[in-house]
């Protein structure tokens, strides 16, 4: 199968849906002619226009509002948010207005739409472009998230976004964007609420989100050469949560570590592991970890922020230590 | 005033619609007042001719977005008593299935888009949706109502700044009633509130809100050019609410003296005037006027009875409507 990266994989979701369907519109800023300060949408503009490829002034709450607007009377927007980080300035729009119209008015109005934006460390950007910030949304009853964890996720979970109608925020982690990963030629689409087994194992179930996955995945090869076996699960969309796929394999393996780069407490891991204490404590040997990103902003030197989230070796480290009975009775 | 329109019919359906406001409020008060309905209301009355006259020189597919004081927004947009009284009393056949109340009620067959709790938060809406008729090349026109305390919030200088660049039908609709909940407009309005439109090159006008005619003569001219792709617009209209900011705001001289509303409602009742028009002019007699009156109260009176008996939504819709393809979120 060809290789092609996150970017473009995202870009092609995009091309796809906007050939598919003429009321999908992307709106944001620099988006246009520049395809965004990550190129992820070069090339859109020549082919749909300035009046489908909108570039906005630099007015966040604005042009969210405008799209939920847009989504309620007909057509389908993509906001393109630059950076995670600014969904603060967005937050009246997005939690306060787009989730909640279709509620508030009794099913009679939707809010097709889907939010771009990107989570994600260790880019040396300090505090305020580095926040992965999907647990403020996933906290909001009314949105949907996804997390797609390789250029294959974000092409399929793309496109089911754009064809659903309750607003969908997807998180990209922007060190992924030049990320290869088989895509297919043949168009598909990943649904919602279906995690993803990327590694079959027996006794831990590691569940990663976004380039947590990979984290995890590193983690269960060094483990395997110490003969333990890891099951590593990718949840794909954490609204809506495939808990059916979590518990399964917890109750196979009883021990289980989430790893999520949000801020760890009142986190995605939080949630998460809580989820598995309710519902397959009987089955577990040991107590759910969280790992999530340290509880203090991201600094900008690469010696302090290297330290901040999580790693292979971390992640390791912990299994080790709960498949040794060492964690059970940890204070 | 000035006589502009010659359609009889369309004079008394103006008055009529202002005496449907006054009524409606006037029962909902007494819901209120009477420990009947759930919760605070914002009564619209003193301002009937604004909406009045802006929403008669609409057609049903205009849109419009209201606030919280916006019972006579949806009133004057063609919905029916009977749905909104149930809303206020969070009754299963209200517009939004009880689940929006005062302060959200939706009426989308009519083009209403929903009142809005946040102060300014359904600009960007407003402004949406007239992105929306342009994309999709509809002739629509949409009008964004709020109140002259939320000239304040920054998203009306932002989504003002894109709908002049991309000459979005939109109307800016501002209802200065004189006061920011307790708070005089001139406290919190510095210089003028139209030069704030026209210096993003969006013609404003101020206008006598208390004078349903001009309103609505006014409007009808910027309706006609905005659907020729002459907007945006900007409406600031000189209007007065009776009643305190919500219905439990009952001791108001420390904001506003007692001779300053009777002067508004002995002297620049938009009602009284109208009708001494529709009068003097030989539209319609004491008597037809009369009717009139007794059969809006009466059609009220029926409504309310109606809503006070009618059923409270089944408990187990509390999780319906979260998201469009899941009937029950929490399931
Ligand atoms: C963002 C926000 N801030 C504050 C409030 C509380 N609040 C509700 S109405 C209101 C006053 C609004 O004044 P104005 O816009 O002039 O409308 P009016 O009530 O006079 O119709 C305030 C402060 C709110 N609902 N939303």
């Amino acid at each position: 199968m060809r290789e092609i990266t996150l970017s473009q994989a995202v870009n092609e979701a995009l091309a796809e849906e906007m050939r598919r369907d003429e009321r999908v519109f992307i709106i944001g800023e620099d988006v246009a002619e520049a395809g965004t300060p990550f190129k992820v949408l070069a090339g859109l503009v020549e082919e749909f226009g300035t009046g489908r490829v909108v570039d906005t002034p630099i007015a966040e709450p604005g042009f969210m509002g405008i799209a939920v607007g847009a989504a309620m009377t007909g057509t389908r927007p993509v906001v393109d948010l630059m950076f995670g980080d600014f969904i603060y300035l967005i937050m009246d729009q997005l939690c306060n207005q787009a989730a909640k119209t279709h509620y508030m008015s009794g099913g009679k109005l939707n809010v097709p739409l889907v939010l771009r934006t990107n989570l994600g460390a260790t880019r040396r950007s300090a505090a305020q472009h580095s926040q992965s910030l999907q647990a403020l949304v996933a906290h909001i009853p009314g949105l949907k998230v996804a997390m797609p964890s390789s250029a294959y996720e974000a092409k399929g979970l793309m496109k089911t976004a754009i064809r659903d109608d309750n607003p969908v925020v997807i998180f990209e982690d922007k060190l992924m964007y030049q990320d290869k990963a088989p895509v297919p030629e043949e168009e598909y689409l990943i649904p919602f609420g279906e995690a993803n087994i990327k590694r079959e194992g027996t006794d831990i179930t590691l569940i990663g989100t976004s380039s947590m996955v990979q984290v995890a995945e590193k983690a269960a090869e060094i483990l395997a050469r110490e003969g333990i076996e890891a099951e590593v699960i990718d949840p794909r969309t954490i609204v809506p949560l495939d808990e059916a796929t979590l518990l399964k394999s917890v109750r196979k393996t009883s021990r289980a570590i989430v790893i999520d780069e949000g801020h760890q407490s009142y986190g995605v891991t939080a949630e998460i592991a809580s989820r598995i204490n309710e519902k397959a404590f009987y089955h577990l040997d040991a107590p759910v970890l969280r790992m999530g990103a340290m509880d203090v902003p991201v600094p900008f030197s690469p010696a302090l922020e290297d330290v901040t989230v999580p790693t292979p070796e971390g992640v390791a480290e912990n299994a080790r230590r709960l498949m040794s009975g060492e964690m059970i009775h940890a204070a | 005033m000035a006589k502009t329109k010659t359609n009889t019919e369309d004079y008394l359906q103006m008055y009529r619609q202002m005496v449907r406001i006054r009524t409606f409020e006037d029962n909902a008060n007494k819901l209120y007042l009477d420990a009947k309905m759930p919760g605070l209301t914002h009564m619209y009355s003193g301002e009937e001719a604004v909406a009045v006259g802006i929403c008669e020189a609409l057609k049903v597919t205009d849109k419009i977005t209201s606030t919280h004081r916006g019972h006579g927004h949806c009133v004057a947009k063609g919905a029916a008593f009977k749905e909104m009284f149930c809303e206020l009393l969070g009754k299963e056949e209200g517009y939004c299935r009880g689940k929006g109340g005062s302060m959200h009620i939706a009426d989308q067959s009519n083009g209403n888009l929903g009142a809005n709790a946040i102060v300014g938060g359904s600009m960007g809406i407003a402004t949406g949706s007239a992105f929306t008729a342009k994309m999709l090349g509809t002739d629509d026109v949409t009008v964004c109502f709020f109140g002259d305390g939320a000239t304040a919030q920054g998203l009306l200088y932002e989504v003002m700044n894109m709908a002049a660049l991309w000459k979005l039908p939109v109307i800016y609709a501002c209802e200065n009633n004189g006061y920011s909940e307790y708070t005089r407009t001139e406290e919190i309005a510095a210089g003028s509130i139209t030069a704030r439109a026209e210096a993003f090159g969006i013609e404003a006008h101020q206008v006598d809100g208390q004078d349903v005619l001009a309103v609505n003569t006014l409007t009808q001219k910027l309706v006609a050019r905005a659907r020729k792709g002459e907007g945006p617009f900007f409406l600031e209209l000189m209007t007065y609410r009776y009643h305190g900011h919500h219905v439990g705001d009952i001791n108001r001289e420390y904001y506003r003296t007692k001779d300053e509303e009777k002067d508004w409602k002995e002297n620049r009742d938009p009602i009284i005037r109208f009708r001494g028009w529709l009068v003097s002019e030989g539209i319609a007699s004491e008597d037809e006027i009369e009717a009139m009156n007794a059969e809006v109260r009466q059609d009220a009176e029926q409504a309310v009875d109606y809503a006070l008996n009618a059923k409270y939504p089944d408990v187990s819709e509390v999780d319906m409507h979260v998201y469009s393809d899941i009937k029950h979120a929490l399931a």
